[in-house]
């Protein structure tokens, strides 16, 4: 974007900001012309009380001490009412910056919750959280000064128009001077705005980088890459030190510039002041009060500069939060919930799925709305799971195992084909009828900053209707179930026991059963469990499978699982290879009939064979080798 | 001293935080003393500062000497007096506006170039603090300190700090002209200026208490956005939305009140400042001309005092301002150099360290023992010799201190008591650089940076060519799943490589330890989400190619102690059983019976 079309589009921002807060922004800008009105009064003022009260009093050597009287309340007066205007414009542009902020939070934040996951992925969390946060900030910073410069441009046009009336030779250096400083605001923000936009930019990499490198410290650490890692960021510190430098390099020059030009109008008046005065145009009064106004307005008239050069960094802050506001692909619920209670059956119908296309990917194909996709992960799968049975989802490292549990609980919805819950399309039912029917258990647990209680209810209602988290009974129920009643109850404060974010304070193990313990909380129809237990010892997992079989949760469950003691839970197997469900049917069934599936399962039993082949083939060896220094012997 | 008590790291909790109590001059001191490029060339820019500010004075003394000898000389206005004074007046200008340049440029260019050595110093020195140290701050705020609260500082710097000494500058002139026009005067003026210092220091407490609310309110959005965007999945998956909306919506409005507050002392500050200036400009006038009717002061004195009142407010309207940004610079200040001040408990003997002997590595823990910061001991009087070449597993429920030994054994922390010895060497005194070379761990979460699959492994070696990468691939047997990705090497993981499924990412970090090439490997249950054939297939290509080399594996799948030279079986923190698998499994009702039973019952039945 060139200069000119960044302040325009500045200037467009400003416009929507000013809509939305208009009663504010009235507010704002009438304290900031009362508040200029007044520092023009205050010139014209002192130049009274000089012209009316001082010289008269030093001419005469009496002081009238009514006038003089007048003059020090006129004084001080005008700055009593100054104060009133700084109080109006001050407050009303912080209200209006922080409410428009606070506004736009909101707005970013409920998309944040409104978009797809797959939109999600596509987008650094640290992305996001700038969003939110920096680029809100950012989009607004001019408002700050806004009503300030609005006033000032109102101040000087009656300021200008105050010299016409006192004589037009002095008002000619106002006219000139004036619109000097304006152009030389302009100028400079069109200086700026590209070495602003540029060291934002390096700003928001510097960030980046450093919370990846903070992220992934362990493995620096581990590796001994910290001298390169400094390097690498020191390289980056460098550009944006270069870009901050050549960025004060334009300030430094216009700042003492701008200051200048008032001042060089002062002089001008006094001079063309004298010339005026001895053609007996004007008394001395007015010289003084024209002089005094140039010293006055110097300081209001780079507000309108610093509204100028605010607007690049708004413009970007500004189209950021719009990408977020306006990205679409929300996910859309249907009206209709489910009738009946118990488990529900669960139909894969012919579903295929691809995440959208990375971009350092080639290959690419097309959704519907144009998107570009990536490579297939799941294609054609078809399989049902009959209300209150489990199924095992089985497959090697990358098949499309999660993706299958995500596409179950409407987490993401399949380009081809439809899951369908009692038959009915999930992109039918309500986000309650969804959110009450199934619950998934993701492989990585995700622990909120709250209470132990707080994670398991997430503010759900009992049946009754009662807050969950005050049902005691459910949640040490669920809690027992997922085998996590041990630890919490050795917890300080038991359920009240706050975790931290990301629940920190608990290993991987107990973060696991606490989502699990969410999961069960909320008696789902449907449990989908992916991997939910590979951070749990064995003996534990046991035990929770044990009391899921136990329970009188009478719930239909699609469980993704390598050990075999889950698979043994499940009546079914569905066997995934690379997208594709490659069989479906029991265990042993699959066990004769797919050998995929049966290297998969039995892995570790045939390592052991394998193990104890090698040893008798070593032994023999040896044995065959004793023999032959036997022989040799 | 209260710097002293900051530098020491305290043993009660990990975080670092200097006492509130430090003063601002302490914190600037300690700062000026990290950052000595700060003074660079401090002398010329001060001369220049004081140049410019000689120059603001220049127009008030002028309009005095304008009205006195020129507007109202007798006999009428005398034009060439006029010029001349409004000429060199000009000239002043022109050589201020100069000097201002040229001290602007030079204040940039130091600020900037030490902030940008601060800012490298404080990321090097973060990674340089322990694990523990890096866990117990929030990512976010590690971020922070290296950028927001840098530029803070910048901003003070630039902008306060100078305007600070300038304005310093101007206010001791203009005091210094108000006095030769008018002691009396000048009196007045301080009069009326004084209760304003007493009233400012008031707001200022209040103020720096009002924006350490509005940063504690930044930090809590930060995290409940943080959390709405991590989280998305589960949200979404319980049906959660309206208690994260409400959540956000709250932190959103506190931060906003909490911003208000803040801007509303800071107008009253500003407001007082003002009100200020109109008493002494009434109190200067009443004064003033009942001094001129003494015949004390003239006419162009009196105006040209008004004048100097003018500059005299400004510096300290400014001064009030700055002082508001200056509590947050300072404050930014004082977090990074609280962090630069942390001594890194796991410290790299450097120079003075050893470094690994070259061949197979072997291990000794005496008598050690760990407890975190103030909490139980997890591992207790564990003291037993590991060969070199061997490869180990250690096995134990969860909390057994399975995974605190790797951490004590690569020497991501150092043990409470006792003492840890590779090759003999006490690990305390191996150097970094061998350490890091040599000794490898895999830890579980896969972290992968955001770039490609050969990117992330050319992190552990970076002078691997594309058919090395495969190479190391195809020896681990995995590049048939390399081939399934879609642009193999050049597959972009995403951030944190959430583009992969967990367990490929634990192939991909795998790998990148592999290409190491280190003398022991450790691996922290680094296959777990792998599924079992892949995993099975991994440990084989793994023995054979570490073979002659020790590895420690630290696991919950027994399938990996089945086939190690020994086990050693942790329970509470200490190690309760060793041996070969056959030896231990054979000890009935033992710890590691328990254990192999269940995983039997687990991975067999059917």
């Amino acid at each position: 974007m060139t200069p000119r079309a960044v302040i325009a589009r500045g200037l467009r921002v400003l416009g929507y900001a000013i809509r939305e807060q208009p009663a504010i922004f009235a507010v704002a800008v009438l304290g900031s012309v009362l508040f200029g009105g007044m520092t023009v009064g205050s010139a014209y003022v002192v130049g009274a009380v000089i012209g009316q009260v001082v010289v008269p009093a030093f001419a005469e050597n009496r002081v009238t001490v009514g006038a003089l009287a007048l003059g020090a309340t006129a004084i001080f007066g005008v700055s009593v009412i100054r104060v009133v205007g700084i109080f109006g414009r001050r407050l009303g542009a912080g209200a209006m910056q922080y409410r428009l902020q606070a506004s736009y939070r909101r707005r970013i934040t409920r998309r944040y919750l409104e978009l797809p996951l797959a939109w999600h992925r596509r987008h650094q969390t640290g992305t996001l959280l700038s969003n939110a946060n920096s680029d809100v900030e950012a989009a607004f910073v001019p408002i700050a000064p806004l009503p300030f410069a609005v006033g000032t441009l109102v101040m000087l046009v009656g300021a200008v128009g105050a010299m016409y009336a006192t004589d037009w030779v002095l008002a000619l250096i106002g006219t000139a001077v004036f619109p000097a400083v304006f152009g030389l605001n302009v100028m400079y923000s069109r200086r700026m705005s590209p070495r602003a936009t540029r060291a934002q930019r390096l700003r928001a990499e510097l960030s980046a980088m450093a919370h990846e490198s903070f992220d992934g410290a362990l493995v620096i650490k581990t590796m001994g890459r910290e001298a390169e890692e400094t390097a690498r960021f020191t390289a980056r510190a460098d550009q944006l030190r270069d870009a901050l430098i050549s960025m004060g390099r334009v300030r430094g020059l216009f700042d003492p510039i701008m200051d200048a030009l008032p001042n060089l109008g002062t002089l001008l008046v006094l001079v063309l002041g004298g010339w005026r005065l001895s053609n007996g145009a004007i008394s001395v009064q007015e010289v003084v009060s024209v002089a005094f106004l140039f010293t006055v307005l110097a300081f209001p008239v780079r507000a309108i500069g610093w509204v100028l050069g605010d607007l690049p960094r708004s413009v970007v802050g500004w189209e950021r939060v719009q990408a977020v506001l306006a990205a679409r692909g929300d996910t859309t619920y249907g009206e209709r919930s489910l009738s009946g209670t118990g488990p529900v059956e669960l139909t894969f119908d012919n579903v295929s799925f691809h995440y959208p296309a990375n971009e350092a990917v080639d290959i690419a194909d097309t959704d519907e709305d144009g998107e570009r996709l990536g490579p297939p992960v799941l294609q054609n799968v078809s399989f049902t799971v009959p209300p209150g049975r489990t199924v095992a989802l089985v497959g090697p490292t990358g098949s499309g195992k999660s993706t299958v549990a995500a596409l179950a609980a409407r987490l993401m919805d399949p380009q081809a084909g439809a899951v369908r819950l009692d038959g009915v399309d999930v992109r039918e039912l309500s986000a309650d009828a969804l959110a009450a029917t199934v619950a998934l258990v993701p492989q990585i647990p995700f622990i909120f900053d709250d209470t132990i209680a707080g994670n398991v209810a997430l503010d759900r209602t009992t049946p009754e209707g009662t807050p969950l988290a005050e049902d005691n009974q459910r949640v040490w129920d669920a809690l027992r179930l997922a085998q996590a009643d041990g630890f919490v109850a050795e917890l300080p404060q038991g359920v009240a026991t706050e975790v931290g974010e990301r629940g920190t304070s608990l290993s991987g193990g107990q973060r696991q059963r606490l989502t699990l313990a969410r999961a069960l909380a909320g008696r789902p129809r449907l449990l989908i469990l992916d991997d939910a237990t590979s951070a749990v010892d064995p003996r534990v997992e046991a035990a929770i499978l044990r009391g899921l079989r136990e329970s009188d949760l009478s719930a239909t469950v699609l469980v993704v699982a390598y050990r075999r003691a889950t698979i043994a839970l499940a009546d079914e197997v569905v066997y995934l290879e690379n997208g594709r469900v490659v069989a479906h049917g029991t265990h042993s069934e699959l066990l004769a009939r797919v050998p995929g599936y049966a290297d998969l399962v039995t892995a570790y039993e045939q390592q052991e064979a394998e193990r104890a082949y090698e040893q008798t083939l070593n032994e023999q060896r040896v044995g065959d080798m004793d023999e032959q220094d036997e022989v040799t012997a | 001293m209260s710097v002293t008590t900051a530098a020491t790291p305290r043993t009660d909790s990990p975080r670092t935080e200097s006492p509130a109590s430090e003063s601002t001059l302490q914190t600037l001191r300690r700062g000026l003393a990290l950052s000595p490029e700060l003074r660079w060339g401090l002398a010329g820019t001060l001369a220049l500062a004081l140049l410019a500010t000689a120059g603001r004075v220049a127009v008030p003394v002028a309009v005095q000497l304008g009205i006195d000898h020129g507007i109202r000389a007798a006999g009428g206005p005398d034009m060439e007096v006029l010029t001349l004074i409004a000429a060199v007046t000009a000239g002043v200008l022109v050589v201020t506006v100069a000097c201002t340049y040229l001290m602007n440029v030079r204040l940039y260019r130091v600020s900037e170039t030490a902030l940008a050595g601060l800012r490298a110093r404080t990321f090097r020195h973060i990674h340089d603090l322990s694990m523990l140290h890096q866990q117990a701050e929030r990512r976010g705020s590690l971020t922070s300190r290296v950028t927001s609260d840098i530029d803070q500082m910048s901003q003070f710097l630039q902008m306060g700090g100078m305007a600070l000494i300038v304005n310093t500058g101007q206010l001791v002139i203009a005091t210094a002209i108000m006095l030769i026009y008018s002691w009396q005067l000048t009196l007045v003026v301080y009069a009326a200026f004084a209760p304003l210092v007493w009233l400012v220091r008031h707001f200022q407490r209040r103020l720096g208490a009002a924006y350490s609310l509005v940063r504690r309110r930044v930090g809590t959005l930060l995290a409940a956005i943080s959390e709405s965007v991590v989280g998305a999945e589960v949200i979404r998956a319980y049906g959660v939305r309206e208690r994260t909306r409400r959540r956000l919506d709250d932190a959103i409005e506190r931060y906003r009140v909490a911003q208000f507050r803040a801007l509303q002392i800071s107008v009253f500050t500003f407001s007082a400042g003002e009100l200020t200036a109109g008493l002494a400009n009434a109190a200067v006038i009443v004064t003033g001309v009942l001094l001129g009717v003494d015949g004390d002061l003239t006419v162009g004195e009196l105006t040209a005092f008004l004048f100097l009142v003018a500059l005299f407010v400004q510096p300290v309207q400014i001064a009030t301002e700055v002082l508001n940004e200056a509590q947050n610079a300072i404050a930014g200040w004082r977090r990074v150099l609280d962090i630069i001040d942390t001594a890194p408990d796991v410290a790299d003997p450097g120079e003075a360290g050893r470094d690994l002997p070259p061949g197979p590595i072997g291990i000794t823990f005496s008598h050690v023992h760990f407890a975190y910061p103030g909490g139980p001991e997890v591992l207790s009087d564990v003291d037993l010799t590991i060969p070199p070449r061997t490869r180990v597993a250690v096995v134990g429920q969860t909390g057994s201190g399975k995974s605190t030994f790797a951490k004590l054994l690569t020497r991501l922390m150092d043990p409470t008591r006792g003492e840890v010895r590779l090759a003999g060497i006490p690990l305390t005194d191996v150097r970094f650089s061998s350490l890091r070379r040599r000794v490898v761990m895999v830890p579980q979460d896969g972290f992968l940076f955001d770039d490609t699959v050969a990117a992330n492994i050319r992190f552990a070696n970076p002078d691997l060519s594309d058919d090395d990468l495969y190479l190391a691939f195809c020896e681990l047997g995995l590049e048939d799943w390399l081939d399934s990705l879609p642009a193999g090497l050049r597959t972009q993981v995403g951030e944190r490589g959430e583009a992969l499924s967990v367990g490929e990412r634990q192939l991909v970090a795998l790998v990148r330890a592999y290409v190491a090439n280190p003398d022991l490997l450790v691996l922290d249950e680094a296959t777990s989400a792998v599924d079992p054939a892949t995993e099975v297939r991994l440990a084989r290509a793994l023995d054979a190619v570490t073979r002659g080399r020790t590895t420690v594996a630290i696991a919950h799948r027994l399938s990996t102690a089945e086939a190690a030279d020994e086990v050693i079986v942790m329970d509470k923190g200490r190690v309760v059983q060793r041996g070969p698998h056959a030896v231990l499994v054979a000890q009935q009702d033992s710890v590691y019976a328990r254990l192999h039973a269940s995983w039997l019952e687990q991975t067999r039945s059917s």
